[in-house]
């Protein structure tokens, strides 16, 4: 039956909502849609660590950042996509965006971002090497490699050096495009002034460092994991190093989170008896023991003390293991909590609605999992293609 | 002398540059300027539609929520309405209950014993119809949009079903049709009001609870209305322009 969902929530309704309220509008859909771009994001950040300011116990993980960056970033859209009412109608916020729509203008910041950051970088750093594996590989491989060259076969010194500088350059400009790409996705929420709980200016913010966080914590796991399948051994220093800004960042996320909290609590303006009651009972779960507990302090006080005392090898590669994992679940609830907790409530202030997440259909849980899989089915095959393990090492030039 | 040329063609080239420049300067400057007075000016003289409804005049029947229906294909499952009536009940303790079974047209059973009510009334609710309105604001292809005589409306056959504008309307008027996919709302009957007739729900009020008109001129019965009552607009905080005038409006109401 078309309603039986709605028929179930409205029997757990709690207080008034208005009518139309029943139904939750953004499901598990737009819930992935902050999740991935903040993956993106905050991968890219990890990269440009490395790059532009040249730390260089990052390394390994260079081209690892990138590449997940770019497998994520291709299926950014797709749960946006899908979600539609009328999915192939899309192209109509690119063709005629109203330009006074946040949303309007998410389809250039994307294609900006995925077509001339991450594309443009990737293609300069690998270019070299393509044009080598094009030689040294037979056949089909070597006819793709042709291609992603554009037949640019340069192999000399001064070529490589260009492609290093314009590669810097991307970089450069693609630090302030990454913070754009999350903050405007942060601002889509913290722009509706209807939904106290989405409604501040602190918004951007939280997501640009949340999708920090949960970038490093999962180039942090990419990197354990690809190594133990490669049966490599892990670069502990470049570990710790992740682990130092996974901590330092993380921080500065549970600090403004805070902040915006105690300022809500602090000011109660008149939204603040339903929020209460919504933290402390709807989202009881979800936003303590998800997000507060396991995402962000169980995984900031380890990490807090690893700066100090510092375990055995061994320990610190499970607990960095686990901890990129806790904190990958603690922003998807983060994510979970913005966009359902602000919907579970009733803009009338007088009560609550109820959601439940399906096992199946496009908005169920199987469907959400397939935006987060396939990214990861695209990073196999770029890793595949493009080994970073294999590149030549990096030129040294002043 | 080959060196003056240059210069020579240099400067030419600069003056003419800098003329188209300042000439465009000049025109782009101006533009805006007349549209803007153009549409004040268009503005003036077209009619802007505000909405009255009456709390003391409410009796809760629901007639208009039925009419809504009725008339604009609303599904008539009990979820999903342009127009419904909430009661609200206010106990001597202070506490607020409010209820709208099925939009008000099921009817109401009053939870609260009446020796314990402090105050109860009706409150119809519909579109507000917002000069500034927060919905067509964040529409990101301009599906919906404010008519020229002040209706806010949907293009069905160009919304993509984002469901933003949904999560932007503050008072809960929009919803999505779930046949089409895309959004829907009170259009204040748009389809009869550009055939002169009344919208459905205005036309059966039974007590005269509710009515419309243009707000731009003084002798319209909607300008008498807001003129000879106490009105207030719905969350008049979040600035969205609401043309929907309560008489008697309570400030428990949301």
């Amino acid at each position: 039956m078309e309603f039986q969902s709605l028929y179930e929530a409205m029997s757990k309704m709690d207080g008034y909502c208005y009518p139309n309220e029943i139904e939750l509008n953004w499901s598990v859909l737009i819930v992935l849609y902050p999740y991935i771009t903040g993956l993106v994001a905050g991968a890219f950040i990890l990269a440009s660590l490395n790059r532009v300011f040249n730390i260089k116990a990052l390394k390994p993980t260079y081209e690892l950042s990138l590449l997940t960056a770019f497998s994520f970033m291709l299926v950014a859209t797709m749960p946006l996509i899908f979600h539609l009412g009328k999915p192939f109608r899309f192209y109509e916020i690119m063709t005629t965006p109203h330009l006074t729509s946040a949303m309007a203008i998410f389809g250039f910041v994307y294609l900006w971002y995925l077509m001339v950051v991450l594309l443009l970088e990737i293609w300069f750093d690998y270019r070299y090497d393509m044009t080598i594996w094009s030689k040294e590989n037979p056949g089909f491989k070597s006819i793709i490699y042709k291609i992603l060259t554009l037949g640019i076969k340069d192999v000399s010194n001064k070529s490589r050096i260009t492609d290093n500088k314009l590669g810097y350059f991307i970089t450069v400009v693609g630090i302030p495009s990454a913070f754009i790409l999350h903050g405007y996705v942060g601002f889509i929420f913290g722009s509706v002034k209807a939904n106290p709980w989405w409604s501040t200016v602190m918004m951007p913010v939280i997501f640009l460092f949340s999708a920090m966080v949960s970038g490093i914590a999962l180039v942090m796991f990419i990197y354990m994991a690809v190594s133990i399948i490669r049966k490599q051994k892990l670069d502990m220093i470049c570990l710790d190093a992740i682990g130092k800004y996974l901590f330092y960042i993380l921080l500065i996320d549970f600090v403004l989170e805070g902040l915006d909290q105690i300022h809500r609590i602090y000011v109660a303006e008149e939204s603040f008896d339903i929020l209460n009651l919504l933290v402390h009972g709807k989202l009881f779960f979800t936003f303590f023991i998800m997000q507060g507990l396991i995402g962000t302090l169980i995984p900031l006080l380890t990490l807090g003390t690893f700066q100090f005392l510092k375990p055995k090898e061994n320990i610190r590669k499970f607990v960095y293991f686990i901890l990129s994992l806790c904190v990958l679940v603690g922003i998807f609830f983060m994510r979970w909590n913005v966009v359902i907790g602000g919907q579970l409530f009733s803009k009338s202030f007088y009560g609550f609605t109820d959601f439940k997440l399906d096992m199946i259909g496009k908005e169920g849980f199987l469907g959400g999992m397939i935006w987060l899989v396939v990214p990861l089915i695209i990073l196999t095959i770029l890793l595949w293609l493009l080994p970073p393990w294999k590149k030549a090492p990096h030129i040294e030039h002043e | 002398m080959v060196k003056e040329n240059k210069d020579f063609s240099r400067r030419e080239f600069f003056k003419k540059t800098g003329v188209i420049a300042g000439g465009v300067l000049f025109a782009s400057l101006l533009s805006p300027l007349k549209a803007a007075q153009s549409t004040e000016k268009s503005k003036s003289d077209d009619t802007w539609y505000g909405i009255g409804l009456d709390i003391e005049k409410c009796i809760g029947c629901a007639s208009c929520a039925r009419a809504c229906k009725a008339e604009n294909d609303v599904p008539k499952e009990p979820f999903f309405f342009r127009s419904w009536v909430e009661q609200y009940t206010i106990t001597n303790s202070g506490e607020v209950k409010v209820q709208s079974p099925n939009g008000g047209i099921d009817g109401y059973k009053q939870p609260v014993p009446e020796s314990e009510i402090f105050k109860t009334f009706f409150v119809p609710k519909m579109c507000n119809h917002c000069s500034k309105s927060p919905c067509t604001q964040v529409c990101p292809v301009g599906a919906t949009f404010v008519s020229p005589d002040g209706v806010v409306l949907v293009d069905p056959n160009y919304c993509v079903g984002c469901r933003y504008c949904v999560q932007a309307c503050p008072y809960g008027c929009r919803y999505i049709k779930p046949d089409l996919g895309t959004v829907d709302k009170c259009t204040l009957c748009y389809h009869r009001l550009k055939k002169g007739m009344d919208p459905a729900c205005m036309m059966v009020c039974p007590t005269g609870a509710r009515l419309y008109g243009n707000l731009r001129d003084p002798k319209s019965e909607m300008v008498k209305f807001i003129k000879n009552h106490t009105v207030g607009a719905l969350k008049p905080n979040l600035n969205t322009g609401s043309k929907l005038y309560y008489n008697a409006l309570s400030q428990e109401v949301h």
